[in-house]
């Protein structure tokens, strides 16, 4: 699925496609083992030399079985996605700069993965990522710097600091966070009901 | 494009081998320079006996040193002439004009480790970007080929992770394996022959290092080429471009008002749409996409040139 057309900081994915690389670390969680998939599909190469991360999407699709199928030369599966970054930092010890990276699945996932990747050095235009599945969103309430995993509707109340917050698509790569700001700062109180945006 | 220039005096003049000079420029009126980051070029002006001289040339001094600026020139007997007549023209006490630093070539501070090939005169740039990182404690590594130890410029000051290679005793930088075994956040940068910039970037792009990761120092010297007219269209002039005249040059010249910034076909300051072209533009230059290249809508005076019944520009 795509997104419609908004603000620039908004992030657009494109769709996974196979590029040479020493080693290919994919990560996915939910509905993105899918991605992979096609991936692996068009990339007749990339089996031998990928490492798989994946943990079940924030809707609870898990699709686990689809990744471990693929004959990947390592796949694993996190219970979470704290879990699955843990892991991912280990990982990139040990990464060579000949890695090609692949993200698919959830926003929350691709971000999060993005950020650590970028914090390594990795440009984050050459990293790949394709967005399947759920449209929940990690939010950062501007106010308290607290972040709230999941987000489902707009309005929402920040899980740290309890103001409620107008969600926008003004989004960080360097938190992996889009941003939420009080809706009811000039009229106290006046706080439309929730509505159900993000699935 | 009338921007202030930097008034300078040539302080020292050190021959440092058989084709290469290093010179020192102070301020004529004995103040700091401005700030400049490794990778920065200037524009150095030289009056060659009748003709106007403009070449870019890399800063390779320390950057935190502002008391004077040091580029290091490579003598090109094939060459137009700018390289000989610093040679063979400039000595200390000489007054000359430089443009301020312009970094096209600058280090990416995301990186974890900075790699760094050198080819021949390519080793300018990096000798500052080492001063630069020096200062801060970053993680480099220099891999530096020359033709022979003669040659090798600066090679007894280059101290740390400093790797040689010498044509003449056919060692040559093992790219495949170096590039291969490099961790992930590392960021290349090469300057060099053209050959050499070819070769890494088809190495690195089959190892899979990421395209952003790999950054290329790419001034092209302007090549001589046939003669040609030129209409441009805001000045209202018709002017003439000599084989040995760059269309930037000619411009100047003739007293057009003509931007421009690093004079080697890198940065796009001078790009000029076309109006029409009836005839081939040769594209020299590595700013246009191979699209813009090709529909002939714009061109980039500083290195590129034309063949062809008629040309006109809107400059």
């Amino acid at each position: 699925m795509s997104f419609p057309p908004s603000i620039k900081s908004r992030p657009v994915y494109g769709v996974l496609s196979p590029r040479p690389g020493q080693a290919h670390l994919i990560i996915a969680d939910g509905e993105g083992a899918g991605a992979v998939a096609d991936l692996f599909a068009s990339g007749p190469g990339i089996a031998e030399r990928a490492h798989v991360l994946y943990t079940p999407g924030p809707n609870g699709t898990d699709d686990w079985a689809v990744i471990a199928g693929l004959g990947a030369a390592q796949a694993q599966r996190a219970a979470s996605v704290p879990t699955l970054l843990f892991r991912l930092a280990r990982v990139l010890l040990d990464a060579k700069a000949g890695t090609q990276c692949y993200l698919a699945g959830s926003e929350g996932l691709i971000g999060q993965a993005e950020r650590d990747l970028m914090a390594q050095g990795v440009p984050h235009q050459d990293i790949q990522k394709e967005h399947r599945g759920s449209t929940v969103r990690r939010v950062q309430c501007v106010h308290c710097k607290g972040v709230t995993e999941n987000v489902r509707t707009d309005p929402f109340q920040c899980s740290h600091c309890g103001l409620h917050l107008f969600v926008r698509d003004h989004y960080s790569r360097r938190l992996a966070a889009f941003q939420g700001v009080c809706i009811d700062a000039e009229e106290p109180g006046n706080i439309p009901p929730p509505v159900e945006k993000f699935a | 494009m009338s921007v202030a220039k930097l008034l300078v005096r040539v302080a020292e003049v050190e021959k440092i081998n058989d084709l290469i000079t290093r010179f020192r420029f102070v301020a004529r009126d004995g103040g700091l320079l401005p700030a400049f980051s490794g990778g920065a070029h200037v524009v150095v002006e030289m009056e060659d006996h009748g003709t106007r001289r403009m070449n870019p040339y890399s800063l390779s001094g320390d950057p935190e040193d502002r008391t004077g600026y040091e580029i290091t020139v490579r003598r090109d007997d094939a060459g137009r002439g700018g390289s000989i007549y610093m040679h063979r023209h400039v000595s200390p006490g000489m007054e000359m004009v430089i443009s301020h630093p312009v970094n096209l070539f600058p280090l990416d501070g995301r990186a974890k480790k900075h790699l760094f090939l050198a080819g021949g005169i390519g080793i300018t740039p990096f000798k500052a970007m080492i001063h630069q990182l020096s200062h801060i404690g970053a993680k480099w590594e220099l891999h530096y080929a020359t033709r022979n130890p003669a040659l090798c410029a600066y090679g007894d000051q280059l101290k740390g992770p400093v790797h040689f290679y010498y044509d003449d005793l056919k060692s040559f930088i093992p790219l495949r394996d170096l590039l291969a075994r490099q961790p992930l956040g590392t960021h290349v940068y090469c300057c060099g022959p053209k050959g050499m910039l070819s070769w890494v970037r088809a190495t690195a792009a089959e190892l899979g290092l990421p395209e952003h990761s790999v950054h290329f120092e790419e001034f092209t010297a302007p090549q001589p080429g046939a003669p040609f007219d030129v209409e441009l269209t805001l000045t209202g002039k018709t002017i003439h471009v000599p084989s040995h005249q760059s269309l930037l040059e000619a411009m100047e010249a003739n007293g057009v008002d003509a931007p421009y910034l690093c004079r080697g076909g890198a940065c796009g300051q001078c790009e000029c749409q076309v109006v029409k072209a009836e005839g081939q533009i040769l594209h020299r230059d590595h700013w246009l996409t191979d699209e813009e290249k090709a529909s002939n809508s714009k061109i980039m005076p500083c290195v590129s040139r034309f063949e062809g019944r008629s040309l006109a520009i809107e400059r």
